[in-house]
């Protein structure tokens, strides 16, 4: 029936609903009507205002598109400028901590636990940057790299060391003080014959409680005492001033089977790390040196101030 | 085309249909009765208690904010006199939540729009709103006369006090707001002196200006066009809910008393108990007819009836051609049966779930809350590495955990490890060397203590299914567990 009205005049096309006393608008949707009623008048107010507000928001914002940019708007607003303000605020907000670190010195950091933490979380984003390439993103390490996690320390583990190693890299040709040693290549060089080569992985299989003495590892004893106690120890039990490796514990930086002993003794080992010193600002270095002290196996500043001398074992931790 | 339509007489008129429609004024007189009365009492209530609560007091001890009702957002607490309530706690509110809804329901199937006639905030203010208008205006006559009349001093002079009067009402309701969100007497104080956050500034400036523009001028405006509620509750009537309804089998035909009193003469049958005096429209804050029947725009706070009431009363007529009455009992009455009775209408098998739905949540609620721990632990593992090979050829897994003491005083408290032989635990801020079996720590006032705690267990150590438990070292006890797994390279194929 409301089809017959839909030609209807411009005013209303509707018949009258007598329910209501008012006029529909004269379309029909299966059987639905719609009443025409007028709008409230505030209403259209409203959406004047929106309008006004919007003729407003394109003048003062960038709004209307270009070839290349959109219009600047007048308040000069961009998301870059945003971002940059926030980056700079975020900075700001850090350089008091910053500051405080810089004044610290390293070993001193931990008198302070809101410092040292806030060192340690510093650290734990700069590592995640710069040092997960080598040692992982939870610092586990792998073959060559060490576990920074462990209670096992190549050149020292306490806070100060840690920082040493990390301001001046290891076997860092770009560096002065960088951390030095090189261990022969027994095999390569001629030094060791292979056969003694593998009485001396006898021995050290021996000594870290992965084989039974044998008359292998005896003759190796004794090549060892000539060949690799003076960096080893007696006892293999390794040495901090030259970053040689404690060979009686679990934990090996490159194998402790028999094929890859034979390998590190025929060939030797030389790992490299960059002296972050001249990469990194000294206040990264030193939130970096926290992280890495705070992973587990952190050991207690000696109470000796001898830097890093022979001194084999501080109060390992976790022993 | 156009072919005359007998249907379309309306059309041929010539029409000045206007598109928009310029709001028409509502000047609802005064009218005292039982209803009004009940309006006064619950706007009485409801006022109070917003200006009222959060300045109340309730003694939390040293470690705890001293306001009854507080909702401190910055440090994620909610507490409501003697409970606290953490955020993950929140399913308490969540739960008062769907109460609140489920209670409208129930409100809603029995009396109709009650929220929307009684205790609607929108309702409150403006009605609060409408009795400033009476006290400088004057009653429904004069006010309708001061706004037709000309803006001379003494308009002017009205309307700047009203005005003022309706900002000041309008501050005091944003300002109130506030004060549920921080310390009340320290906030006011610095509000004033001008150091309050921004955020409340703000605020009070926003509530402020609404409820100005909602309670002083749109008014019905929001309940007609704004508010989804009302269409809400349209659908969840039914024809057992008590409605306000116009009596029209009673009142019809209506017309004046002298106007019956002719008919009778003339011999015919008197006209109905409406003697058209229309008070009904005169005192309705909403400005309808309540003879056309329901509507959107009625918000059934029964001031018609008080109004029929007194009408009826001085022309010594029954009371009730306007009252609350089901549609189904309108049906029986118009045929002249006796009604349902009230209580039958009342506890319907509807209104018996909705009930029973509502009363099931506040029992669970308050079960829930008579049995929660003050004292909790969650247990987080390290997965990155898994496990740490120690130089001993122990294993070390690292776990980071939370202690939340959500009492408002520091507990001790004993965390336990067990599921592997041997292991001793330790936590960073202590020397590995006094590790042991179980770690005592003392937790802080309503605080969460965040460790990281390492557990060695000796070289061979299966990996393993372990757990920790959290138990309170003091008179209160209390105990939480949590279980998660130990990691070593045995069984990996490492």
């Amino acid at each position: 029936m409301a089809n017959n009205h839909d030609e209807g005049g411009a005013d209303h096309g509707g018949r009258l609903d007598e329910a209501t006393g008012v006029h529909t608008v004269g379309h029909e949707w299966d059987g639905i009507e719609e009443l025409d009623n007028p709008l409230p008048r505030w209403w259209l107010m409203l959406f004047y205002v929106c309008i006004l507000f919007a003729i407003g928001y394109v003048i003062a914002y960038p709004a209307l598109p270009g070839r290349h940019s959109a219009t600047p708007g007048m308040l000069g607003w961009t998301s870059r400028g945003t971002l940059a303000a926030e980056t700079t605020a975020a900075d700001q907000s850090r350089a008091a901590v910053r500051a405080a670190i810089a004044a610290t010195s390293v070993e001193d950091l931990a008198k302070d636990p809101k410092l040292l933490r806030a060192a340690i979380e510093g650290g734990r984003a700069a590592f995640k940057v710069n040092c997960v390439q080598c040692h992982g993103s939870g610092a586990a390490g792998g073959k060559g790299y060490p576990n920074l996690n462990d209670d096992d320390w190549l050149w020292g583990g306490d806070i100060a060391t840690i920082h040493q190693t990390l301001e001046h890299g290891i076997r860092y040709p770009g560096d002065d003080a960088t951390r030095m040693s090189q261990m022969p290549s027994f095999g390569r060089d001629g030094i060791l014959t292979p056969a003694q080569v593998q009485d001396v992985v006898s021995h050290v299989r021996v000594i870290s409680g992965q084989e039974k003495p044998s008359a292998s590892s005896n003759r190796g004893s004794a090549i060892f005492a000539q060949n690799c106690a003076v960096c080893h120890g007696a006892n293999g039990e390794g040495g901090r001033n030259v970053g040689a490796p404690k060979l009686t514990d679990a934990i090996w930086l490159y194998g402790g089977d028999r094929a890859t002993l034979t390998e590190t003794v025929t060939n030797a080992r030389y790992g490299v790390m960059p002296a972050w010193g001249q990469r990194l600002d000294p206040v990264t270095v030193k939130m970096l040196a926290a992280y890495v002290h705070s992973l587990g196996g952190g050991e207690a500043t000696p109470a000796a101030p001898a830097a890093e001398a022979a001194a084999p074992a501080a109060p390992a931790a976790g022993q | 085309m156009n072919a005359p339509d007998p249907k379309l007489g309306a059309r041929a008129e010539p029409e000045t249909k206007q598109l928009y429609a310029k709001r028409v004024p509502v000047f609802p007189r005064k009218i005292d009765g039982a209803f009004r009365r009940f309006k006064w009492a619950v706007m009485a209530f409801c006022l109070i208690v917003y200006w009222g609560t959060p300045w109340l007091r309730w003694d939390r001890g040293p470690f705890a904010p001293h306001q009854a009702v507080l909702i401190d957002l910055a440090h994620r607490r909610f507490y409501m006199f003697a409970i606290e309530i953490w955020p993950q706690e929140f399913y308490f509110v969540a739960g008062l939540l769907i109460m609140a809804g489920i209670g409208l329901f129930l409100v809603t199937s029995v009396v109709g729009r009650a929220w929307c006639g009684y205790a609607c905030p929108q309702t409150v203010w403006t009605d609060l709103y409408q009795h400033v208008d009476r006290l400088i205006d004057g009653d429904r006559n004069a006010q309708m006369k001061l706004q037709n009349a000309p803006w001379n001093a003494e308009k002017i002079g009205k309307r700047a006090l009203k005005w003022s009067i309706y900002l000041l009402i309008a501050f005091m309701t944003g300002g109130a707001w506030i004060f549920y969100f921080d310390d009340a007497p320290s906030l006011h104080h610095a509000f004033w002196n001008g150091t309050a956050p921004g955020i409340a500034y703000a605020t009070v400036g926003v509530l402020t200006f609404t409820t100005f523009a909602l309670g002083g001028f749109m008014r019905e405006q929001v309940c007609i066009y704004m508010c989804p509620w009302p269409r809400i509750q349209g659908a969840m009537l039914d024809e057992k809910s008590l409605i306000v309804t116009y009596k029209h089998w009673r009142g019809e035909p209506r017309g004046s008393l002298k106007a019956s009193q002719k008919r009778v003469e003339e011999g015919l049958p008197p006209l109905g108990d409406c003697i058209d005096c229309k008070q009904c429209e005169a005192v309705c804050p909403t400005g309808i007819d309540i003879r056309h029947g329901a509507q959107l725009a009625c918000i059934t706070c029964g001031l018609c009836i008080d109004a029929c009431d007194s009408a009826m009363a001085q022309i010594g007529r029954p009371r009730g051609l306007i009252d609350y009455c089901t549609l189904e009992d309108a049906e029986r009455e118009s045929h002249g049966e006796a009604d349902t009775p009230i209580l039958k209408t009342i506890f319907r098998p509807r209104t018996l779930i909705y009930f029973s739905a509502w009363a099931a949540i506040g029992v669970g609620l308050l079960f829930m809350l008579g049995t929660r721990s003050r004292l909790a632990l969650s247990v987080a593992k390290d997965r990155n590495p898994e496990y740490v090979q120690l130089s001993n050829g122990s294993i070390r897994n690292a776990f980071t955990i939370k202690v939340r003491n959500m009492e408002d005083r520091p507990r001790p408290v004993v965390l336990g490890f067990s599921g592997v032989p041997g292991a001793k635990i330790y936590s960073d801020d202590m020397e590995a060397s006094a590790a042991r079996g179980d770690l005592p720590m003392t937790v802080a006032a309503d605080t969460t203590r965040r460790l990281r705690i390492y557990v060695e267990a000796p070289k061979g150590t299966q990996p393993a299914a372990v757990l920790f438990d959290l138990k309170a070292n003091d008179q209160e006890g209390g105990h939480d567990e949590s279980r998660t797994t130990f990691t070593t390279a045995e069984g990996n194929g490492q």
